[in-house]
């Protein structure tokens, strides 16, 4: 299955739907991964403005994720898509979703943002931060690439990232839990740090399902809730199920 | 091949066809010629039919070219393609109505469980009994509905009005149309709806008792709720006999069948567990014929 055969439907309109509706998809991705990126720096430089702004685009990304689903609800009513067709519409709906959590936690990360700056000095873990901050970010790009590209092998790649992604989270959430018992008066600022840490890991967790929705799409294989080894395994498989 | 073949599926229900055997030790899929059968899995399936190396001539024309494929017995079977792919040409092969076009030539073999149905000194009429058919247009005789039921086993004989209430009753029952028609036992049959009709149809097919039972387009000429009650049918009907339908309507092979085989140009291109055909198909053939794409 490959990205171009979406267009070669007896029916114009279909090809036009379907084009509309991954564009759409697309849109809000990009939407999405400049949010994670943003707020992330405004956590990272102290600049509310960009947390503010960040809190505010987060209204656009729910119409997308609306409007998407809306688009999907009638295709699927009015084409009865099969095979290919109906798998694209099933990874996109599932991803839509997806994208809108990663929405969702960026908003949380820009909350945070604002508070962390209000409350001045300059808080423990911010390397943390930074670190799996970058990391999760090239994910979100890497995987939504791999839904345009319907690149398996990219998919495969960036959801073992994951993996990595949670044993930085832990070792950092350790070192936060040193500077909490070594400081007890810092607890609150390093809370906040905590949770801006546990939104990223989250967002590393929605990058890695839209890669396992890539998975689906092309090759119509559920790589849910497996190990990334064995997902790796699962992909190389010829044949399908 | 064949011999094995043959044996294998035949002397053990439980063992998978060679072809599935392939598969599952890496075998390519896509490098298996149209008629070797890919990706199926009839491991836990009793075989009630099996088509080997069948071709077909109007003429000098093909129609069907070197089709193997089994019936599993009692499921639904779909045949689906586009027009002129010969998929009603080998639903009629299965009872033998081809013998009646003068130009038609057959090779290869139709085994009916053991017995080759091809093969000399089979009677035409006891196979028909075997193997019932039910046509597009509902096709009901021009006598009462009572009569329409009780025909066939008038045709074999039975006189005991007993016995012909009883099965025109348990027929009418099993094509879910009794309680539409009890009262009216006497009317002509004529005087039924389309839906009605086709129903009364399926039920003088059963009331012979047949083994197998082949359903070229039964719903096409239906409105929505009938297509659905026959649909419904259809399901019931599973549980005693072997089903092979043709269809147009994919949605409905989606529906009713829980094994599919697409056919393009006399080939079959794919055949598969119903599921698996409509969600993930192996050909870009197949996957382009039922996403409505040009190949």
């Amino acid at each position: 299955m490959d990205k171009d055969n979406y267009q070669h439907h007896i029916s114009q309109q279909f090809n036009k739907d379907l084009a509309a509706v991954r564009n759409h998809l697309m849109e809000m991705g990009g939407l999405v991964e400049k949010q994670a990126a943003d707020s992330l720096d405004a956590l990272l430089k102290g600049d509310t403005g960009m947390a503010e702004n960040v809190l505010q685009v987060e209204d656009r990304i729910n119409k997308l994720e609306m409007m998407i689903d809306e688009e999907c609800s009638r295709i699927i009513v009015l084409r009865q898509p099969a095979a290919s067709d109906l798998r694209m519409i099933v990874a996109i709906s599932k991803a839509v979703a997806d994208l809108e959590r990663i929405g969702d936690e960026s908003a949380k990360i820009a909350r945070m943002a604002i508070q962390l700056a209000e409350e001045g000095e300059s808080p423990r873990g911010y390397v943390e931060a930074r670190h799996i901050g970058a990391h999760v970010r090239r994910m979100l790009h890497d995987a939504l690439d791999a839904f345009a590209r319907f690149d398996v092998d990219k998919a495969v790649e960036v959801a073992a990232e994951d993996d990595q992604v949670d044993l930085e989270y832990r070792s950092a959430m350790r070192s936060l839990v040193t500077f909490m018992m070594e400081d007890p008066r810092s607890i609150t600022r390093v809370l906040n740090v905590m949770w801006t840490l546990r939104s990223l890991e989250r967002i590393g967790d929605h990058a890695r399902n839209i890669c396992e929705q890539v998975v689906y799409l092309v090759q119509g294989k559920d790589v849910r809730h497996i190990t990334s080894e064995k997902m790796q395994e699962e992909v190389r498989k010829p044949g399908k199920r | 091949m064949t011999e094995s073949r043959t044996t294998h599926s035949k002397q053990n229900g439980n063992d998978a066809m060679t072809s599935t055997e392939q598969s599952s030790h890496g075998f390519d899929a896509s490098q298996l010629r149209s008629s070797d059968a890919p990706q199926l899995n009839l491991a836990n399936e009793k075989l009630k039919m099996d088509v080997q190396h069948l071709n077909l001539f109007y003429g000098n024309d093909q129609a069907l070219k070197d089709i193997n494929l089994v019936i599993p017995e009692k499921k639904v079977t779909a045949f689906i393609g586009p027009s002129g792919c010969g998929k009603s040409t080998l639903l009629r092969c299965f009872n033998r109505m081809n013998d009646l076009v003068d130009i038609c030539r057959i090779e290869g073999k139709i085994m009916l469980d053991d017995k080759d149905i091809y093969a000399r000194g089979v009677d035409v009429a006891e196979l028909r009994r075997q193997i019932g058919m039910v046509f597009q247009k509902p096709n009901p005789f021009p006598k009462s509905i009572y009569e329409n039921v009780a025909y066939g086993l008038r045709l074999q004989g039975v006189k005991s009005k007993r016995v012909l209430d009883e099965v025109v009753e348990k027929s009418l029952r099993g094509a879910a149309l009794w309680d539409e028609v009890k009262d009216r036992l006497e009317d002509n049959a004529f005087g039924l709806s389309g839906g009605q009709q086709q129903r009364l149809v399926i039920a003088r097919a059963i009331a012979i008792e047949p083994e197998v039972i082949l359903l070229d387009e039964p719903a096409s000429a239906l409105d929505p709720i009938s297509t659905l009650k026959i649909e419904e049918l259809i399901n019931e009907l599973k549980d005693q006999y072997t089903i092979v339908i043709v269809t147009h309507n994919m949605q409905q092979a989606a529906r009713v069948s829980d094994y599919t085989a697409f056919m393009y140009m006399g080939e079959m291109v794919e055949y598969s567990d119903t599921d698996s055909l409509f969600t993930n198909p192996q050909k870009k053939r197949t996957e382009d014929y039922i996403t409505g794409r040009y190949g």
